[in-house]
């Protein structure tokens, strides 16, 4: 940590400063990002802005499907920024999340050094002098030799840029500190370097599936968006914009269907994306408005686990739904 | 602002929310950027700086509505006989509405009720709002100081404008609009689900609107308190309502992945065993021989084995229910689960976990076919261990974890304490869980404390987050 001490001064607020504004209200994040193929809904939009503006990372959570990764590849898409994605795994560590030096290339330098010297005055190689040595150290731990990954290179980078975390969940709890400093002030601490600076604050998106808490550091950093299922209007709109082969009736029934299923108790609810694999497939059957039947024939399209799809069955075709109001 | 922010964020924190300083920070700061007149941004906007967990968004929800309720055009207070402006249209038009005169007259119950109908059945959301807030102006008959919760004027309003039929009718109608005058089941349970959701939206609408009123009545503070619900984790097994438990059983399955993904972590990574030679030869090959990467054996700790003896009578039955999903969903920890439930007599019910992989179905099962009454149906715990002792006690093992569920009420009955001293004799350990709370323990026909003695420990165990705590510590 070398220079913290001349760290930015605070905006107006007490806040970094965020930097030019990417949007300039609500309704025209949702305007953008629709225009994108994505649609927000008021909180998602809300989020969004809000970000851009206190220069704060969003944490999104939610069950899986529901949208979080595209989200991010939506705002990216509509700030025509370049998507910057570490994707976390169990044993993700410094040297893949942050930067690495580059030590092949580094063997290299020390060793054409060597022939420099031995050229230089035709003796057998010795040892280097002193000052010899820190020229060289300076040397092999500059810019050069740093190989930038995810989180350095959304830092470093001068054109606009989007970072997705993507589920967050997946990296062991100690693993999430690498990202505090990051995501909190923007900039990267290389001991042999120095401290990288963010030029522009990038927006940063987390995912995570909530396999596990996260910790309450990570969590104080972040805006926190819950992306649940939408509602019926918002999922019908997704899917005739997403599916645009499908007729209105259609997508209504499919909309109704699927909210029909998530009121069940089953083990999973049927995603976002299942409700487009569902649709599509209806569509590629030829399917013009669904009948109990082929509702059945298709289900598995939506329900991955036996116990739901027969429950799921039963449910639909029977005379008097089971559980009461 | 400020004030109502500081005083916001204050009852958060007394609802249970973690809300930390640079939280309530960001919060200021985001209130600069949305704008305050528009109620959801600001919803929004609180909500993502305050709020990280989504188990306590509806808590938060709450809490909002009641600081936030009163400062808005739209949500001012209109009194009984003054009639909404939205309705009046669709007054004029209504099926008989004679009174023709201007609409200075107050409504009849059945135009009300005719009314309500025809803008639920048309999805006219403003329109049920104005009429909910009719609605609870003319039937909940609440008096200003008059100090009874909301839950009972709610009650009130929803008797007058009875529900359920309101379904029937509407659905009965949706029923001779189809083509063929009856709608295929598919069709017919789709709408049933849509009409619920609305009815559903309805009586979410009358809430609001009592709430804002007792705001008005009591102000804020008093009825934060009030209204204050605790979160899924912290529910009281023994006196869970209806929704409540509902809420439980959606909380408990993310919660058993979630333990499952932690205990099979915790397994993998950690403790190191002792080093392994021939691996640490064999990668030293790479080096020219020299030993640079110790590799060390995986410890391969014992998988506990489990008995679970639970108490299955009424009052219990709950959370019998509850750990017997949260063992058996993380059953691949143990080396072999057997559960037995008992009320005066018991049975051994691992049969119905074998081969199915709907845990809530099974133990549905549970409750209808196993063979647990003796005599009366009242819990007899020393009947019930006399017999496991007698049937299945040879096969406790010293590698047997006994977890034994129950409040150890026993209608008086002998204690039998001597089976649990010969069941520790043979088992590695014995653990009781308790779902009362402490200090209830040894009271009345409570005999925990006779068999505590014989028990490793006794837990007290009254809400999921304890529950998961020993489940975990367990594996």
């Amino acid at each position: 940590m070398s220079d913290v001490s001349e760290a930015q001064p605070p905006g107006p607020l007490g806040f970094p400063d965020p930097g030019p504004a990417r949007f300039s209200s609500v309704p025209e994040v949702r305007e953008r990002l629709a225009a994108t193929g994505y649609l927000a809904d008021e909180g998602i939009a809300g989020v969004v802005h809000l970000a851009d503006r206190l220069a704060k990372p969003v944490l999104v959570e939610g069950p899986a499907g529901t949208g979080k990764t595209e989200l991010a590849k939506a705002v990216a898409r509509a700030t025509s920024s370049r998507l910057i994605r570490l994707q976390c795994y169990e044993g993700l560590d410094e040297s893949k999340a942050l930067y690495e030096w580059n030590y092949k290339k580094q063997l290299l330098r020390i060793q054409a050094q060597r022939v420099v010297e031995q050229d230089g005055d035709g003796a057998a190689p010795r040892d280097l002098e002193p000052s010899s040595w820190h020229d060289l150290e300076d040397d092999i731990f500059s810019e050069e030799f740093l190989l930038a990954r995810p989180l350095l290179e959304a830092i470093r980078a001068t054109d606009p840029v989007v970072l997705l975390v993507d589920e967050v969940d997946r990296v062991e709890l100690e693993t999430e500190a690498l990202l505090l400093e990051v995501l909190s002030e923007y900039q990267v601490s290389i001991p042999e370097l120095g401290t990288v600076r963010a030029e522009r604050v990038p927006l940063v998106f987390l995912t995570s599936n909530n396999t596990r808490e996260l910790s309450e550091a990570l969590k104080r950093r972040c805006l926190y968006l819950h992306l649940d299922y939408p509602t019926l209007e918002r999922e019908r709109e997704i899917v005739k914009t997403r599916v645009p082969a499908i007729s209105d009736e259609l997508a209504d029934q499919v909309a109704r269907i699927v909210r029909s299923l998530r009121t069940m108790e089953l083990k999973k609810y049927p995603s976002v994306s299942e409700t487009l694999d569902w649709a599509r497939t209806l569509v590629v059957l030829g399917v013009e408005s669904i009948d109990a039947e082929q509702a059945k024939s298709t289900l598995h399209v939506l329900l991955k686990y036996r116990s739901d799809l027969e429950r799921a069955a039963k449910e639909l075709s029977a005379e008097e739904p089971s559980k009461g109001r | 602002m400020l004030d109502v922010l500081t005083g916001f964020v204050g009852e958060l924190r007394q609802a249970g929310l973690p809300v930390s300083l640079t939280e309530s920070l960001d919060a200021a700061e985001a209130l600069h950027h949305v704008p305050l007149e528009d109620r959801e941004a600001l919803k929004y906007a609180l909500g993502a700086t305050l709020v990280k967990s989504s188990a306590h968004w509806k808590a938060f929800e709450t809490a909002f509505e009641v600081y936030f309720s009163m400062r808005g055009p739209q949500f001012e207070i209109d009194d009984g006989v003054a009639t909404d402006q939205a309705l009046e249209p669709d007054r004029q038009q209504g099926a008989g509405a004679p009174s023709g005169g201007g609409g200075g007259e107050p409504l009849s119950d059945e135009e009300l009720a005719e009314m309500l109908y025809r803008a639920l059945l048309a999805a006219n959301d403003a329109q049920v709002a104005a009429l909910a807030r009719q609605a609870v102006s003319r039937y909940a008959g609440m008096e200003p100081g008059r100090p009874v919760g909301g839950t009972y004027y709610l009650y009130r309003t929803l008797r007058n404008l009875d529900l359920d039929r309101l379904l029937d009718r509407m659905l009965a109608a949706v029923r001779s609009d189809a083509p063929e005058g009856h709608l295929t089941a598919l069709e017919e349970r789709l709408a049933r689900d849509e009409l619920s959701e609305r009815l559903d939206r309805l009586r979410k609408e009358i809430e609001d609107e009592i709430r804002r009123r007792l705001v008005a009545d009591r102000g804020t503070e008093a009825l934060a308190r009030s209204l204050r619900k605790p979160l899924p984790e912290d529910i009281d097994f023994m006196h869970a309502t209806r929704d409540e438990l509902t809420a439980l059983r959606r909380a408990i399955h993310p919660l058993t992945r979630k333990l499952a993904v932690r205990l099979a972590r915790k397994r993998r990574h950690g403790r190191k065993g002792p080093l392994d030679f021939r691996s640490t030869m064999r990668h030293s090959l790479s080096t020219g021989g020299v030993p640079v990467d110790p590799k060390f054996r995986y410890p391969r700790p014992a998988r506990p084995e489990i008995f679970v003896i639970a108490d299955v009578s009424g009052s219990v039955a709950a959370f019998a229910r509850f750990t017997l999903h949260l063992v058996y969903a993380i059953s691949s920890q143990f080396s072999k689960v057997r559960s037995f439930v008992f009320i005066d007599g018991i049975d051994e019910v691992t049969r119905f976990f074998e081969g199915v992989d709907d845990v809530g179905e099974a133990v549905h099962r549970i409750n209808t076919e196993a063979d647990v009454v003796w005599v009366d149906g009242h819990s007899d715990y020393g009947h019930a261990l006399g017999v496991f002792w007698e049937r299945w006690g040879e096969e406790i093992t010293s590698r047997t974890s006994v977890l034994l569920l129950g409040d150890a009420r026993n209608n008086y009955h002998a204690s039998q304490a001597w089976v649990l001293s010969e069941i520790r004799h043979r088992a590695r350990h014995v653990y009781w869980l308790n779902p009362e709370p402490h200090s209830y323990w040894g009271s009345g026909d409570s005999i925990v404390g006779e068999y505590a003695v014989y028990c490793d420990e006794v837990f007290e165990c009254r809400n999921l987050r304890q529950l998961e705590q020993f489940v975990s510590e367990l594996a």
